[in-house]
Formats: structure tokens, sequence, C-alpha cells
């Protein structure tokens, strides 16, 4: 790791007035990857202003049906959130099978939405909701949000607070692991949600997190795993590498699109 | 016997000090005024080194000095070598490329060490190292052992023309062309051994003191060998002589083979510090494990395998390519020859067996013994060939097995081994019945009808281990004897250190060979503590891999002790007026057989040492020291169950079973047995189901971190349902053979011809991930 200077922000101005001050400093939340690549030297922001003791970005909190995650809410906080279970148990589950133990106490959602790993899984949770990021300055709708692998619309400097959403009517979430780091190999989430069914694809598409009309129209008319069977998925836009080509993981996208519905009762 | 001794389920007495984090490794010793070293390694696969430019790294913050290979060879340091003769089959000698501590004018794998740059902090070593500039000038690299040998491949050694190194053979070749000509069924397969990193919870390190006003070196490292290590390097490193080097393995996280070898490192370190005045340590990062610790396995080979009328075996002829890697370490000659092809009649009488082996250079880390080390080679290819065939007549795999086995003992296989004993049969059944077999189809059935595959499939291993008798390895090309050590002392209140050229790095040796003494003499273990890893107090020792320590390691033990009691007779024989035959040594007392007299233990110790009233002319002190030569190997053998449960939608393959009946002959602590069966097997399932060296087409290693490179998990893993047969082993005072690498030999197989039975897709490889299972689905149907 190359030398570098740590802040501890005390709220969401201090952060941002921080990272004004420093042009090639970079915010810290759960470190899992920006410390990382710190270590292999891949990154070397010259300042990190930490974020996570920043209460007001800490938690679930509910209003009805409205749901609010701060972006520094750690995985393991959302896998347990029981208020949260009672209205959107896929995001719960989804959570809970991030990586291991020590990751999803340390991980954050506003860390990971931030990155935009292709093969994460909260980018599918979060466009599968149709949720809103909110950030320092503004609102930016889910669609809006992811633009490309390891891109987003956030500008420079730019800081995700939290991420909003109506409890769907229904949700799933179906994994499949990646064999070797166990991120998503092909995750597909679904929702019944006030303004439609969403399915949003993570792990598989070549420009990262994408939704599927397809699947969308045809649960539209009909919610069912069934509803799938006779829709084939286009390899083509997909990713080919050492653990799965296109061919395999269209495949994975119908299978895990399936499971996803049914697990959605 | 008793709770202590032999056969009892001791807890391990190390774990303590494992557990609670108090294990002191390489990178735990630090000494005043010790500095760091990185290691600057090749990016590229192969290229020509045209020039190295330090100047600006050597004057940057914290920097001791950067040292390279022109440096290293003008000093005299020699080249790391292939301790193991191998001879073509025309009789020339194997052709070994120079390997070169610091590469001087080639580097030729990403990894390959060029420079080292020692400096106060790793961070500041490892700034000054971003600083160094390298004139590099990209050659073609080969990677694919396949290919390897083609017309125009890059050409890696201008020693070894076509980059072949040997081409070996064993056995009688027209006999078995013969049976196949003339055979009623010919099964013909190609195998694939996939490429496995070795991945011990310890990474390598090292840390090198030179003792200026002693002309003294100590080298403390992640050695399986330490006295190996000693040698090596004082006789082909020129290092120091013997005398001036101290070599010290402590607690070793693991090695699977992978830290038998001596690499650039240890000798690159106590060299530097020699050279800067500092003691120098360096510890590998993860990447770097990937990069430049041995890698196992990774052959091609072509099978034929030849039946009469009667489904009896008449031949096998076997064609192997072997990939060495870049360069040859120091016992890759060993493992694709006398390790793999001697083991390849398995438990089944083969009148005649001919293989052919070519081993390659490529572009890639050096090829070495890893956990089995040519026997799962031999394992996997012998039983998925047996396993083809039965499909192929139409019996049942058991049938086959079982007319083939062989019934009578000793049995001279046409490829070198000597069978000493076995009961094949009998694991076979024990693992058919705790497999339920005969339950199967009905399982298959209620599988079938959730939309599952379900298989089941056997593998019947034999290995030879506890490696080997000196003359025999000797007269097959061996650079050194395979005999062990022990001394035994008993200290003057009689307690005991029992010092032994084995090394525990995870087996329990603290333990075991701790059992062994306590149930001999009756003594508590607690009494009893067992030293190696250090060759400053344990006399020469030839160290632990081939699952050695036991039969080996444990019978030169038995051996000093056997000197030690014959003396602590004589004295209590003395000293009780009685005849020294009729002394017995039971539970921390000699006693006069058939009488109530009886010394104890300690006081006996204690009169070897006051002297006050020994037997006319004895020495005093109670100390024994013994060289044990094995007659043979060993011979565990066993057979193991696989049962699987695929899902056609995705692939993913469900252990549901896994049974393991293994014969190890006689058992020192089966909760250490099953404890190292547990782990081969993991291993064994890793490399069915999950691992995978893999480099891209310039030799750039793609799997160089675990979010690429796939280990088995706890959650990975079924719960092992375990059984042991029991034929003592002839040929050492123990009866034991060797459980190390058993699960990781006999595992592989098992699971591969059970997926290949639920898929009916017999063209898998390793490993069988759920893309090539739903692959080989489709192109099935
Ligand atoms: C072993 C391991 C396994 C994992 N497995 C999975 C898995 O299965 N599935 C999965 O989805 N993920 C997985 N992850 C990723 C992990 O869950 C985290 O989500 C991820 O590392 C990013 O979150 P973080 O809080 O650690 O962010 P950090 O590493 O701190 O930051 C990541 C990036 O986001 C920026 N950033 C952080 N917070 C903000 C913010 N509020 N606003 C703007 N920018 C911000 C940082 O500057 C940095 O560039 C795994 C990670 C590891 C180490």
């Amino acid at each position: 790791m190359y030398a570098t200077s740590y802040h501890r922000a005390s709220s969401v101005e201090d952060a941002v007035k921080l990272k004004s001050a420093h042009d090639e400093g970079k915010y810290l939340s759960g470190g899992m990857t920006l410390i990382s690549t710190m270590k292999q030297r891949l990154a070397a922001p010259s300042d990190l202003i930490d974020l996570r003791h920043i209460p007001s970005l800490r938690g679930v909190r509910i209003e009805g049906r409205k749901v609010t995650i701060g972006a520094a809410t750690p995985h393991a906080d959302v896998a347990a959130s029981r208020e949260l279970a009672a209205i959107c148990p896929a995001l719960c589950q989804l959570a809970g099978h991030i990586g291991d133990p020590h990751v999803r106490h340390m991980g954050t959602i506003g860390g990971s939405i931030a990155n935009n790993d292709p093969a994460a899984d909260y980018p599918a949770g979060v466009l599968g909701l149709g949720a809103t990021v909110v950030t320092d300055r503004r609102s930016i709708s889910a669609d809006d949000f992811f633009t490309g692998l390891f891109e987003t619309a956030l500008a420079e400097g730019e800081m995700v607070t939290a991420v909003t959403f109506e409890a769907p009517e229904k949700a799933g979430y179906a994994k499949f692991n990646n064999p070797a780091s166990r991120f998503a190999m092909t995750g597909v989430f679904v929702a019944k949600t006030a303004g439609g069914v969403r399915v949003a694809v993570t792990g598989a598409g070549s420009s990262g997190v994408f939704r599927h009309s397809g699947f969308e129209q045809a649960l539209a008319g009909n919610w069912s795993a069934d509803a799938l069977s006779n829709i084939t998925v286009d390899s083509s836009g997909l990713m080919s590498d050492l653990h799965a080509n296109a061919e395999y993981r269209a495949n994975l996208v119908k299978v895990m699109a399936r499971r996803a519905v049914a697990s959605a009762g | 016997m008793g709770v202590e001794g032999i056969g009892a389920r001791v807890t391990r007495k190390e774990d303590k000090r494992f557990l609670t984090g108090k294990g002191r490794y390489t990178d735990d010793m630090t000494v005043p005024g010790m500095k760091y070293a990185y290691f600057i390694r090749s990016p590229h696969a192969h290229a020509r080194v045209k020039g190295i430019d330090a100047s600006a790294a050597r004057s940057m913050p914290g920097v001791i000095d950067v040292l390279d290979g022109k440096q290293l060879q003008a000093d005299g340091i020699g080249n790391l070598i292939c301790g193991w003769m191998i001879h073509s089959k025309d009789g020339s000698p194997m052709k070994m490329g120079a390997w070169r501590p610091l590469a001087v004018d080639t580097v030729r794998y990403v990894g390959d060490a060029i420079a080292i740059v020692v400096a106060d902090s790793l961070g500041e070593a490892r700034d000054a190292a971003e600083a160094v500039v390298i004139d590099y000038e990209p050659l073609p690299a080969v990677t694919e052992t396949a290919v390897a040998m083609a017309a125009g491949a890059p050409q890696l050694h201008p020693e070894a023309p076509n980059n072949l190194i040997f081409d070996w053979q064993l056995g009688d070749g027209d006999a078995a062309d013969r049976a196949i000509a003339s055979a009623a069924h010919v099964t013909e397969i190609e195998i694939h051994n996939n490429r496995l990193s070795p991945n011990p919870m310890e990474p390598r390190a090292t840390l090198g003191i030179y003792d200026g006003a002693e002309d003294h070196y100590t080298c403390y490292t992640t050695s399986q060998n330490p006295h190996v290590a000693r040698l090596v390097m004082s006789a082909f490193y020129n290092v120091a002589p013997e005398n001036k080097l101290r070599v010290i393995a402590p607690d070793v996280g693991g090695g699977f083979g992978s830290k038998i070898y001596i690499y650039p490192e240890e000798i690159v370190c106590l060299w530097a510090s020699r050279k800067t005045g500092v003691p120098v340590k360096w510890t590998a990062d993860r990447t770097e494990a990937f990069l430049t610790d041995a890698h196992g396995r990774d052959h091609v080979s072509k099978v034929k395998m030849a039946f009469d009328a009667d489904n009896h075996i008449t031949a096998l002829k076997v064609d192997t390519i072997a990939n060495l890697g870049a360069y040859m370490s120091l016992f890759s000659s060993a493992v694709p020859t006398y390790l793999y092809a001697t083991l390849l009649s398995g438990q089944y009488a083969i009148p005649a067996i001919h293989a052919n082996v070519r081993t390659v250079y490529t572009n890639t880390v050096p090829v070495d013994a890893y956990r089995g080390a040519g026997r799962p080679e031999a394992t996997y290819l012998l039983e998925r060939t047996i396993e083809t065939a039965a499909r192929e007549l139409g019996i049942s795999p058991a049938e086959l097995r079982r007319k083939n086995f062989i019934r009578t003992f000793p049995y001279q296989t046409p490829v070198i081994m000597n069978y000493d004993a076995g009961d094949y049969e009998a694991s076979l059944n024990a693992a058919m019945q705790a497999a339920d077999w005969a339950g199967f189809e009905a399982r298959r059935a209620t599988s079938e009808a959730n939309g599952k595959k379900r298989g089941i499939g056997m593998s019947c291993y034999i290995e030879a281990c506890g490696i080997a008798p000196s003359a025999a390895v000797g007269s097959l090309g061996a650079g050194v004897g395979l005999w062990e050590s022990a001394e035994v002392r008993v200290n003057a209140v009689g307690t005991i250190e029992v010092l032994t050229g084995s090394h525990s790095h995870g087996q329990g040796h603290e333990t075991t060979f701790a059992q062994l003494v306590a149930g001999r003499l009756g003594v508590p273990i607690e009494s009893i503590n067992i030293v190696h890893g250090d060759t400053d107090k344990v006399q020469m020792g030839m160290g632990t891999y081939g699952s050695r320590s036991g039969a080996v390691g444990m019978s030169a033990v038995v051996k000093a002790l056997e000197k030690v009691e014959a003396k602590a007779k004589k004295i209590a024989a003395h000293l009780m007026e009685a005849a020294e035959e009729d002394i017995v040594i039971e539970n921390g007392e000699l006693k006069v057989a058939g009488t109530d007299k009886a010394l104890p233990w300690f006081q006996v110790a204690l009169a070897a040492y006051t002297a006050h009233n020994l037997p006319s002319g004895m020495e005093p002190g109670l100390k024994e020291t013994a060289f044990y030569d094995p007659a043979n190997f060993t011979f565990p053998a066993g057979c193991y169950v696989a049962e699987v449960e695929i899902d056609p939608e995705t692939g993913e393959t469900d252990i549901v079973q896994f049974v393991a009946a293994d014969d190890f002959g006689n058992i020192i602590n089966p909760l250490i047995v099953e404890g190292q069966v547990h782990g081969g097997i993991a291993q064994g399932i890793g490399q069915a189901l999950l691992e995978n060296v893999q480099y891209d087409a310039n030799g750039q290693l793609l799997t160089a971190s675990y979010m690429d490179y796939a280990m088995p998990r706890a959650d990975d893993l079924p719960s092992f349902k375990l059984s042991h047969q029991n034929t003592p082993c002839p040929s050492n005072p123990l009866g034991i053979k060797g459980c190390g690498e058993a699960g990781a030999i006999g595992s592989p197989p098992a699971l591969i011809n059970a997926i290949t039975d639920a898929i009916g897709n017999n063209g898998l490889t390793m490993p069988a991930t759920p893309m090539k299972v739903w692959q080989a689905l489709h192109a099935a149907h």
C-alpha cells in the first residue's frame, strides 16, 4: 500500500468538504474493495475519508412501506433487519448471502453500488426494486444510476447517502455462485412493484447489471416461473470468462429468474 | 496400549499452541537489525533480459541494496538442481536446463525471480522495486502440455530440443502390444489430470542470518525437510559448508509437498544477508504463492486396456505427457516416473503393462510432488479406465474389479513394485455396504422423480508410500537415501526427548510419536517431548513427505527405543539382582517377571546418570540413536465410493455421500488418521470439482488469487463415512502403512465416475465445474 492520510468524517457535509479539499482522495466505506485494491497497489488515493462513523449514514429506516437504507449500513445489518424482512425479505436474503461473515460486517450498500462490480448482488436488488439512490446533492433513479462496468452516474466527489424504495408486493432473488469468489456468476432479482414488474440481472451482462424486458412482460401477464419457460435468453451481450461462457450464463439467467419468481411466491 | 498408547484417540498435544495463536512460524521470527526483502519477478512468461538499471532504486529511502543474478553468479552461488536422474529409453540422461536462483539473461515464467530489494521495511522495498528498470525483450511462450513438443513451439532451454526433457519407459511394450492385438475387448480413453496449486495455509517464508564474526549462516525456512535443505544448499548451491549452515524449520503451516523443495528465496536471502551484513526476511503473499509454489499434476495420457473373453485384464498401455513447467524442481523427474508408472497395476493382476512418459518444459511454474505425487495421476487414469471398460462390457464396476483383484501376497507387478500385503475385497465390501450400494437404484428413482440426476461411482486405489528403501531408490536414480533417524534421550529424572528427522507441518507428530513411547514404556505422555526441525538439534534426517513419517520415522524411533530399553533392562537386572532376560517394561516400571520386584522407570534413569552402581564396564547415561532404512515401500489401499446428485438445469453437483474404506495397516491414533483422510478427500474433491490452474495464451496466470482459483470450502463437502480394514504391513516393526495422501489419491476418480454415471457422458474432464457438467449433459442428449 502507498502512503495515504486517513480522515474520519463526522457528518455528510464534513465528508463532502474533506473530499473537495483532496482531489486525489477517496471515500472509504467498508473498505472491502478499496483497501484490498490499495494493498495490491492498484489504487493510490492520497486521502481516505471514512464514512462509517457518520451516524446518519447507518441503519435501515422504515416508514409504512417506504424503506431507507443508509449508505454506510453493513450487509449484516440489512440481512438481520426484522422490519425489512417483514416487508421485503428478498433483500435481506440477498444481503445475507454476500461474501462471508467478515465481509458482511464490513462491506456496505453504499460502497457496493458506488463500486458497481458487474458480479455484485446489490446492483440487482437496487435495480430490480426500482429504488432511488440518494446522494449528497440529488436523487438518481436506479435505472439511471448503473451506467456500465464499475461505472455509475455519480459525479466526481458525489457521495451516496442512502438507497430508498417502496416495498414491493412480491420480490425474490436467486443467485448462482461463482465457485471461486462466490460473487454472482448470475443473479436475478424479480419484483412486483407499484410501477410494474421488474427483473434485474447481475453477474452476466458484459456491461454490468441490466433489466430483462422479455421476462418483465411475461411476468406482468402471468406471475409464475412457468411464464418464463418459453423465453430464450440471448447470449449476445453476456460475459464469457474463465468460469462461464455466455451460453451457459444465458441458461443461468433463465434458471435463476424462474427460481427467483418461485421464491417470491 | 492404554489410553495414551498406540491405537488411542489422543487429542493433539500441539493444538493448544496452534488454536490459541501461539504457533511460532518463520514469519514470527524477528532478530535485531533485520531487514525485509522484496523479490522483483518477471511479468512476462518468456523474455530476454537486456538490462537491469537499479541506480534510482538504490538511493531511495530505506533501501539497503538491490542485488541481481549477475552478482549472485559472480559470488559462485550455484544453479538449482533436480535430485533424481532419469534416463530416456535411448540411454541419454534427462536434459536439465539451467535454473538460476535469480534469472540472468532469460526469464521463463511469470514470477521467475530476477532481482531482490533489501530495505528497512517491506513498503520501502516495494517502492524501490518499482523504480528498478528492467529491459525485457518478450519472447513467444508455450504453456500447454499437449503442444509443448509441437513443431515451431517456443523453445525454453537450449539443452532440451523440442522442450523434451526425457522420453522414458517402464514395462514390456511388446508383451502389451501382443496382448492388445489378441484381446477380446480393448478400452481406449484419453485422460487429463488438471494442474493444481497446493495452497498451504502458511505461505512460504525465509529468514537468512549471516554472522560475520563466526562466518556462520542461519536459515529459518518453511521446509518439510530442513536437513535436505541444508545438504542441498551446501553441496550444490555453495551457500556455505554444512557445519557453517544451520537450517531451522519451526512451526510450518502445511506443505502438501510444496515445501519439500529448495526454492530460490532461501538461497538468495542467505546470500543477501552476507552481502548486506543484515538479516534478511522474506514472506510470500498469496499471489506470490500462486506464482511460485511448485504446482502439482498436469498430465495428458492415452490409455489402452485389453481384456480376454472372460473379462480378465490382459494388458495396459499408457502414453503420458507430463508438464514440468519452466525448470526442473528438486524431485520433479521422479513424480511422473517412479512414483507414477510403478503404480499402474493398481489393485489388479495385469500380466503386461507398458508406460511411456515424456516430460516437457513450458513457460509455467515448475511442477513437482503435490499430495500423492504421481499416485493420484496413476489412480485416476486406472480407475477411470476400468470404470469405462465396465460400462463398455456391460458388467458392474464392482464385478469387473473383483474379477481382477490381486489376491495372493507378496505379489510382484510387472512395474517394479512388490506388494507385501492387502485385502482389496475387504475394503470394497466395506465401502459398498457403508454406501448402501444395493439401495442405489431406488435412490436414483427418487432423484429422477425430483428432476435430478443421480450417480454412484467407486475407486479402488493403491499407493506406495513410506518412501523408501535407500538402495532401491538409489538404483532408480535418486540422489539421496530415504531412511530416517531418531534419537531417544532419557533425562536423569526419566522424562524423555525424542529427536526425529521427520518434520511435522500439520501431521501431529508431537502426539503420535509421543504415543509410541508412552505406550511402550507406560510413562505419561506429558513426560515426552518431540524435537524436530532444527539441524543443530537433530542429527541428519530426511524429512516428511510421501506419508513416510509413521512407517519410516516412527520405525527409527522404535529402533532407538529398543536400544534404550535394552540398556535400561541391563541396569534394572543389575540393581535387582535378576537375569536380564527376566526384566519386562510395563506401566512405567521395570519388573522381574513372575515376582513382585520392580523399579520405577525414573529410578533406572537416575541410576544411569548417577552411575554409582552400573554393571561393570557400562557407560553412564541413557540415550540412543538409530537410523532405519525400510525394506520396502508400504502399500496402503482402499475403496472410495461417491454418490452425487446433479441439478440438470445448472450442472451443479451435490455430493450426497462419500464413503472411504482404507487399509492403513495398524493405526497409531485413529483421530489423527481420520483427520488426514478428511483433509485428503477435501483436496481430492477440490481437484475433481473445483481447482484448476489456468494460463492464458501469453502465459499469464489467470488463477492467481482466490477470486479465480476455487478452493474447496466446508459447504462444498459432505460428511465422510470412514472405516478401516487392517492387513498389517510386514516390512516395518509397527505394521503401519501411511495415511497422509490416500484421501487425495482415491477420491477424484470416485467422483468423476459418479458424475459420469449420473449424466451418461464419459468425456467429462476435471474439474467437473457446473458449466462443464451442464455442457456434457447437453452434449449427451
Ligand atoms: C472476500 C469478499 C467477498 C465478497 N463477496 C461478495 C459477494 O458475494 N457479493 C457482492 O455483491 N459483493 C461481495 N463482496 C464485496 C463487498 O460486499 C462490498 O460490497 C464491496 O467491497 C464494496 O463495499 P465497501 O463498503 O467495502 O466499499 P469500499 O471498499 O469502502 O469502497 C468501494 C468504492 O466505493 C466508493 N464509495 C464507498 N462508499 C461510497 C459512498 N457512500 N458514496 C460514493 N462512493 C463510495 C469508494 O471510494 C470506493 O471507490 C465481497 C468482498 C470480499 C472482500
